[in-house]
């Protein structure tokens, strides 16, 4: 009898398991197709871009679908020459070279900056913080013409002056912000026990601080790498000579060179200079993310 | 000579707020000199005031015959250890102990010796290529005091090291740190040590003399054993010994002529060494201070003078009963050690009891100074 009872209890559970088994897979797997469709929208445009750069101008006129029917490097290899006398990878140069500096100086700065201002006591220091995260709210426009007297007045037109320069006095206060609410969070018994071990403040920042900061930094360093890749309104301020120009206005100019353009020569090297953000972003996300999570600033 | 003078040290915060009210100290020359007090008496900023860590308001400090008022830390020849270890956490181990010396641009070979005497010393050679947080909080606690002995200074600084460690890693840390105090002395080094704590037990074991500090003021710099006998007052009484002494409100009256105490209705008559400090006191209320284990349970038919109270509960520790009873309205502990168990086992609480004070160890408080009026003898 018992084990009759036995039989009869256990097929009843072992029906309730598979039951519950068979609603966590049906569970899954529509959550997993509405994921996958929300962000296959997401990713289309970028997928048809770089789809597009294969086909031919027709092509991208008439077919809807992104996997090109005819590839082709063409727009590969007529983008790069350019419709001036530079190929692109001038232009790809020129981006670089107004990059870098301009990230370094951001994240010296900054870093000396935050440090000032998250481990010293000054006088005037709340206010002069205060003022720091009000141009936060600033609106970048304006300030863009009397920076653009200011610069005029400085003969550094048509140089990379005025997109250099600026970085090196920590202009950006988000960042002076994000490091200092990263310092905040770092106990200071480190920068006293180093003090003791004979660190004068400058030894301090560099052997301790920097050190410690450096997920902070990388983050900064990346914000600015993206930014500056991407920023378009810059260099089309100061930058007007041709030789001068970088990616965003290059892009630019072969769109309005042309009154018949062609699309695909564009859509390729859009691709092209997408490439080193991309790739920096998935060398560094480890540290990116480390370095926006642990301060509190999202996005 | 690595003594440390504190000389009417103050210290006040820029909100006016005083911290530190000129206290005066003289820590001698290889002496383990430990700041104790509640949370919130300045005991961590008088040392970080020492360290250099925190500007000094008033007065000076001295460290080995020099002022060192307006020297950086690092010139002031001492090395610290903190609560939290405070080890650089980019740093293996081996540079870890080693930066101090490598900021002083020793030779390599020179910091290399180094680092094997004090990793031998404190047995971390094994951890030596381990970044801090692959440690345990013991492992850490002593490259954290490796740190400070590497440098040889002329005096060791602890702040609370020992609070973020487990009790049983705690008690091992307390010897171990108290013999590489003994071991330093012997060969020959400075070895003075000022330490912070909150922790009794570690005052006790392991300083040579304590300095109860109590809101930036100091209640008494003594050995651990005087500080327990003779507490100069009513704080430093409270504060060192578990369980806690009885402090309860008593009077002082003239019995045969001669100074006693009255407490909860009874006579309590005084050995006469204190009898003579208290002749010249005024008849009136004071505080008398009984330490637990001077209150002895006694028999029903015992002789001589004792007091009558109510049972309020009874706890079992092992080797010893704590025995909480009811005086008059004042609760006061005692604690009989486990001869006469079957009889202490019975006692039940609301039973009325004999108890004998044993008044040779009793203290007597001014009611309002909460200075101790039976010490004249003693000092």
């Amino acid at each position: 009898m018992r084990s009759i009872e036995q039989t009869a209890a256990s097929a009843q559970a072992m029906a309730e398991v598979r039951k519950t088994e068979r609603r966590q897979k049906i569970n899954a797997v529509v959550r997993y197709v509405i994921l996958a469709a929300v962000g296959f929208a997401m990713i289309y445009p970028l997928l048809w871009l770089i789809g597009a750069s294969f086909k031919t101008n027709h092509e991208i006129f008439t077919e809807i679908g992104f996997i090109p029917m005819h590839p082709t490097l063409d727009g590969y290899i007529e983008g790069w020459k350019t419709s001036t006398e530079y190929t692109f990878g001038r232009f790809f140069i020129n981006t670089f070279i107004i990059l870098i500096p301009k990230v370094l100086a951001t994240a010296f700065s900054s870093t000396l900056v935050a440090y000032g201002f998250a481990r010293f006591d000054f006088p005037g220091k709340k206010i002069l913080f205060s003022i720091l995260i009000a141009t936060l709210l600033l609106p970048n426009v304006v300030t863009r013409i009397p920076q653009y007297i200011l610069f005029r007045e400085l003969g550094w037109l048509d140089s990379y002056l005025p997109l250099w320069v600026p970085q090196m006095f920590a202009v950006d206060a988000f960042f002076v912000f994000m490091l200092i609410q990263f310092l905040r969070g770092i106990p200071r018994d480190m920068e006293e026990a180093a003090m003791i071990d004979g660190c004068k403040p400058f030894q301090v920042l560099l052997y301790i601080v920097i050190p410690m900061l450096k997920p902070a930094i990388i983050s900064v360093c990346l914000f600015q790498f993206m930014w500056s890749m991407n920023d378009f309104l810059g260099p089309l301020i100061y930058i007007s000579s041709v030789e001068k120009y970088p990616i965003a206005l290059a892009l630019k100019m072969s769109i309005s060179a042309t009154e018949s353009f062609e699309w695909n020569r564009i859509l390729s090297m859009t691709v092209l200079a997408l490439t080193p953000s991309l790739a920096v972003f998935f060398l560094a996300q480890k540290y990116f993310i480390e370095g926006i999570s642990t301060t509190g600033l999202k996005g | 000579m690595s003594e440390v003078i504190l000389n009417q040290l103050e210290k006040v915060y820029p909100n006016g707020f005083k911290a530190v009210h000129g206290i005066d100290l003289d820590v001698r020359d290889g002496e383990f000199m430990v700041l104790i007090g509640p949370s919130g008496c300045s005991k961590s900023t008088t040392l970080r005031m020492v360290a250099g860590l925190e500007s000094i308001s008033g007065g000076e400090v001295r460290i080995g015959g020099r002022i060192v008022n307006n020297l950086p830390p690092y010139e002031r020849g001492i090395a610290m250890v903190f609560q939290n270890y405070a080890l650089y956490p980019h740093m293996k181990v081996h540079k870890n102990l080693s930066f101090g010396l490598r900021l002083a641009r020793q030779p390599k070979d020179q910091i290399q010796d180094s680092v094997d005497y004090v990793s031998g010393i404190l047995q971390i050679e094994e951890l030596l290529d381990r970044l801090p947080k692959q440690l345990s909080g013991g492992q850490a606690q002593r490259v954290a005091v490796g740190r400070a002995l590497i440098k040889k200074p002329e005096v060791f600084l602890f702040d609370e090291p020992l609070s973020n460690l487990d009790a049983k890693l705690r008690a091992s840390m307390r010897i171990r740190i108290t013999e590489l105090h003994r071991q330093i002395k012997k060969e020959g080094l400075s070895s003075t040590v000022i330490y912070v704590t909150h922790d009794q037990t570690e005052a006790m074991t392991m300083g040579d003399r304590i300095c109860v500090l109590r809101d930036g003021h100091i209640m008494q710099v003594d050995t651990p054993t005087r500080l327990y006998d003779y507490p100069s007052n009513a704080f430093v009484a409270g504060f060192l010994g578990s369980p806690e002494m009885n402090l309860k409100p008593a009077s002082l009256v003239k019995h045969e002529g001669k100074p006693a105490l009255r407490a909860g209705g009874f006579v309590l008559e005084l050995p006469e060494e204190k009898q003579k400090c208290l002749e010249n006191q005024a008849e009136g209320p004071v505080t008398l201070g009984i330490r637990p284990p001077f209150i002895d349970l006694a028999d029903d038919d015992a002789e001589g003078p004792t007091v009558e109270g109510t049972i309020k509960f009874v706890e079992f520790m092992g080797h010893e009963v704590f025995i909480y009873f009811d005086l008059d309205g004042e609760e006061y502990a005692a604690v009989n050690r486990i001869e006469n168990r079957a009889r202490l086992l019975s006692l039940k609480g609301g039973e009325r009891a004999r108890f004998r004070f044993n008044m040779r160890r009793a203290h007597v408080f001014d009611k309002k100074t909460e200075q101790n009026l039976t010490l004249s003898n003693h000092v």
